[in-house]
């Protein structure tokens, strides 16, 4: 099996993280575009991955098309991700001349490092049109809570 | 397959000959095309399209493959990280076979568009007898 990756930079603790965010963030309000973030460059680990968060959940989605939902295998231990897989898409040809081979084939592995605790039991995954939601329930100890000033 | 790790495609984004009025995005999907001796075939990665977002035009020589994406994320969440850019999936491509366009199937499943372009069959030569009057 092919060693495990993570990101190739630390993307949640570095301070610096932040203000670039932030940077693009308003990049996107000024271009209009539906607030569609320009993705950042660089990573090499199939797939690629888009993580988003609300007040109750995290979510993770790739794009893996062709990819069976009984190919893939996804764990989560302690605050780390993983998503392995494997993609065989077959010809069901024997003699055929390619013009173009640009479709990827094989085994992939990523691993993420979560932003903050989650609930273990509640995780779900679905796959729909070759992409693959992982939803992450936050833990109870890190959801946002009301307090209710009183006065007397 | 191998064991080498798979790697990321980086989506390129489609340069328009005229200028888009919409804030839309185009991407050029990762294909596959083979050819046997009765079809070529085209497979098409286009995460996020469904069965009615595709469209498939022939037209002279030029195969047009287009994938309307339907539905977006959660629009109340905040990014975390991206890597990945969505949007719709274009390419355009010459075809110098003779196709049957009445014969054309196109299937999709897991974001994958799979294209059989049927070849039409080649005219039989034909011997014509000259008979003596």
């Amino acid at each position: 099996m092919a060693i495990m990756r993570f990101y190739d930079q630390p993307v949640f603790r570095n301070p610096w993280a932040d203000l670039e965010k932030m940077r693009r963030e308003f990049d996107a309000l000024f271009r209009g575009g539906g607030g569609d973030f320009p993705a950042r460059p660089g990573a090499t680990v199939f797939p690629a991955l888009n993580v988003a968060e609300d007040e109750h959940a995290i979510h993770v989605r790739a794009e893996i098309p062709g990819v069976k939902a009984a190919e893939l295998d996804i764990a989560v231990e302690g605050d780390t991700l993983t998503i392995k897989g494997e993609r065989r898409l077959e010809t069901g040809v024997e003699k055929c001349s390619y013009h173009r081979r640009e479709i990827e084939r094989g085994r992939f592995s990523r691993a993420l490092t979560l932003p903050t605790r989650i609930n273990p039991e509640g995780v779900k995954a679905t796959t729909q049109n070759g992409i693959l939601l992982i939803t992450l329930p936050k833990a109870e100890e890190v959801k946002p809570r009301r307090i209710e000033v009183k006065s007397d | 397959m191998s064991e080498k790790e798979m790697q990321v495609y980086q989506k390129q984004e489609v340069r328009q000959a005229g200028e888009p009025t919409k804030p839309e995005r185009y991407f050029v999907p990762a294909v596959d095309i083979y050819e046997t001796d009765e079809a070529v075939h085209l497979l098409a990665e286009m995460p996020g399209v469904d069965r009615s977002g595709v469209e498939i035009n022939l037209e002279n020589d030029t195969l047009t493959i287009k994938g309307h994406k339907s539905g977006n994320g959660g629009s109340e969440e905040r990014v975390l990280l991206r890597e990945f850019e969505t949007g719709h999936y274009q390419r355009r491509f010459t075809i110098a076979e003779t196709i049957d366009q009445a014969k054309i199937v196109a299937s999709m499943a897991d974001g994958l568009l799979n294209l059989v372009l049927p070849k039409v069959e080649p005219a039989k030569p034909r011997r014509i007898e000259v008979q003596c009057g």
